[in-house]
């Protein structure tokens, strides 16, 4: 499914004076399926207010623009948001606070027991043991536990499962990483592109990682006070160094490598991933090597 | 939610503003005094409240409009008691009767008492806390409540438990929205259904809602004990309270105002007939 959003705007508490905010300005932008799209953007941009009208969590108002994703139109007043949700999952930043059953297993069976009340007990196991392996639990070992007795990682685990289980399309996942530690976020980023590679078709993630968007995305749209400032390959988007940091952004250490080292005259020219960046940053210094010996 | 009107702050520098707390606490106190002694059928009195309150809003530079909106809170029940009076007053004269319905000239006279009484407290009360911000209430009410420690009531301590309430109600809707929406990501459902359905619907808010207020609960008093809190009386204040010509001049008011209101009491028929 493709998410296309045209010339949309959010205000929110529209009706006060005092107390409006103009969250988002004439957003358009188009996903198309099977990307890794990261969006950036520094805090109050409008990055979670864009992302939570995916599913429709936050409606589209009137004359505020259109969103269509594969064949439902969000701006339609008949749209069926139900069936939009189990298609679009969501995970919210620390996923963890969304737990409530008494069992790991019946937590994430919510899902499909909102979804999909007609399926068995058998093929609602069936589905809750596949998201809890993808996420990579014991299922065995953690189905009748109780949530709240997992550790911090484990539980952002079983809550993501509990938004995969019902496998959606499109994975929406909003500063999902915030709070792990680095191997934390490693095991994570390894369980995204996993998903990606098995089961979830698109994943759109806001993230304030760098490193992380440039090793992973497709594409980045950068938002800045409501607007959508730029859109591109991370190549494209990190190589306008001056312009990032005047909106407050950090660059990726690969493009901040790959312009120090131009400065000193030596062009590295890659797809600035870490595997892109030492592969150019090899070539271009054995080159370099060589041309010296040359010189002599 | 955001949008409740009654007992917000709202921020600006004005004379109302700058008055001290308990001041303003004791005389919403007597204003309010002032507004039941009001006695039926003197409706100047509540002409004199009205323009007590216009003018007190005027100092507080908040819009009027605002005021009057915090009204809109208490709506149903101002409506829910003129409506009682109206039908179901049947003292006076009856004006005009359907079935058991009998409407006299005494109950809408109630009634409209009744709404006049009640739309001017909360014009007053809104007033008190749109210029107050809650933690100089409950420093207000802390230091009003000092008296009850002779009798070995924990003062301050209820005052702290008061303000760390007062402090983590929009906490507490932002991460009630939040969990909401989460759910609805889910495909939770809570708008449908009959009551039992819907009260059923809501387990999954309730519940992680209440063990991130006890991890907030826990984390505030590790981070106070970090910080050597303790609930002695020996803590001194960031903010001293003082009285000023402000408070002076507010009180000169409302004493003129109970005097007046007590004035208009004994003195209407005088006025009537002059
Ligand atoms: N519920 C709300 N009510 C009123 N204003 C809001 C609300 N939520 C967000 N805003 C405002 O809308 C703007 C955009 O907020 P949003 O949460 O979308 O930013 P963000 O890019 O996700 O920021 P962050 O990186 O901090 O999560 C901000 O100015 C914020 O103050
Ligand atoms: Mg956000």
């Amino acid at each position: 499914m493709r998410i296309v959003t045209e010339n949309l705007s959010y205000v929110y508490s529209e009706k006060s004076k005092e107390l409006a905010v103009q969250a988002l300005n004439n957003i358009s932008l188009t996903i198309e399926e099977g990307e890794f799209f990261g969006i950036i953007g520094q805090t109050g941009s409008g990055k979670s207010t864009f992302v939570q009208h995916l599913n429709g969590l936050i409606k589209v108002g009137k004359d505020k623009g259109s969103i269509v994703i594969g064949d439902f139109n969000l701006t339609d007043k008949k749209c069926d948001f139900k069936s939009l949700r189990a298609k679009v999952g969501m995970v919210f930043q620390y996923p963890e606070y969304q737990l409530f059953a008494e069992t790991v297993k019946d937590d994430v069976a919510f899902g499909i027991k909102n979804f999909f009340p007609a399926l068995s007990e058998k093929e609602t196991e069936e589905m809750v043991k596949t998201a809890i392996t993808l996420v990579g639990l014991d299922y065995e070992i953690v189905k009748d536990k109780s949530p709240f007795d997992l550790s911090g990682g484990q539980k952002r685990r079983v809550a993501i499962a509990g938004v995969i289980v019902t496998r959606p399309e499109i994975l929406v996942l909003d500063e999902p990483v915030a709070g792990l530690d680095p191997q934390g976020k490693r095991e994570f980023t390894e369980l995204l592109k996993n998903l990606h590679k098995t089961t979830v078709k698109t994943i759109v993630i806001v993230s304030h990682d760098m490193n992380f968007v440039s090793e992973n995305c497709t594409r980045v749209a950068v938002f800045s006070h409501g607007e959508l400032y730029a859109e591109g390959s991370p190549k494209e988007i990190f190589s306008d160094f001056t312009r990032l940091k005047e909106l407050g952004l950090d660059l990726p250490v690969t493009a901040y490598l790959t312009e120090k080292l131009s400065e000193t005259g030596i062009k590295v020219e890659s797809d600035i991933t870490t595997d892109g960046f030492s592969d150019a940053f090899a070539a271009a210094y054995i080159e370099n090597k060589e041309k010296r010996r040359r010189e002599e | 939610m955001r949008d409740i009107a009654f007992g917000q702050y709202y921020p600006a520098k004005s004379f109302v503003h700058n008055m001290d707390p308990r001041v303003k606490i004791l005389l919403s106190i007597a204003y309010i005094v002032a507004v039941f002694l009001v006695a039926p059928f003197h409706y100047l009195g509540f002409a004199a409240c009205l323009l007590f309150v216009i003018i007190a809003t005027l100092f507080s530079k908040v819009p009027f409009l605002r005021i009057l909106k915090s009204i809109k809170a208490v709506l149903f029940f101002v409506i829910l008691s003129a409506v009682l009076q109206i039908f179901f007053n049947t003292n006076g004269n009856l004006l005009w009767s359907w079935g058991i319905i009998k409407i006299t000239d005494e109950g809408l006279f109630n009634a409209g008492f009744i709404v006049a009484r009640i739309t001017l407290i909360v014009m007053g009360a809104s007033l008190l806390t749109f210029t107050t911000t809650p933690v100089e209430l409950a420093d207000g009410i802390e230091s009003l409540m000092y008296p009850l420690k002779f009798i070995k009531f924990p003062v301050h301590d209820f005052a702290l438990v008061m303000s760390i309430a007062l402090r983590f109600i929009p906490t507490l809707i932002e991460e009630t929205d939040r969990i909401i929406k989460a759910q609805k990501a889910r495909g939770a459902d809570f708008e449908s259904g009959n009551i039992f359905r819907r009260a059923k619907a809501l387990i999954p808010v309730l519940i992680p809602l209440l063990i991130s207020s006890l991890r907030r609960a826990d984390e505030l008093a590790d981070a106070m004990d970090a910080r050597c809190y303790s609930g002695s009386d020996k803590r001194t204040r960031y903010k001293k309270m003082k009285i000023t010509y402000r408070d002076v001049l507010g009180f000169l008011v409302v004493a003129g105002l109970i005097t007046g209101v007590v004035f208009l009491n004994k003195f209407y028929i005088l006025i009537t007939v002059l």
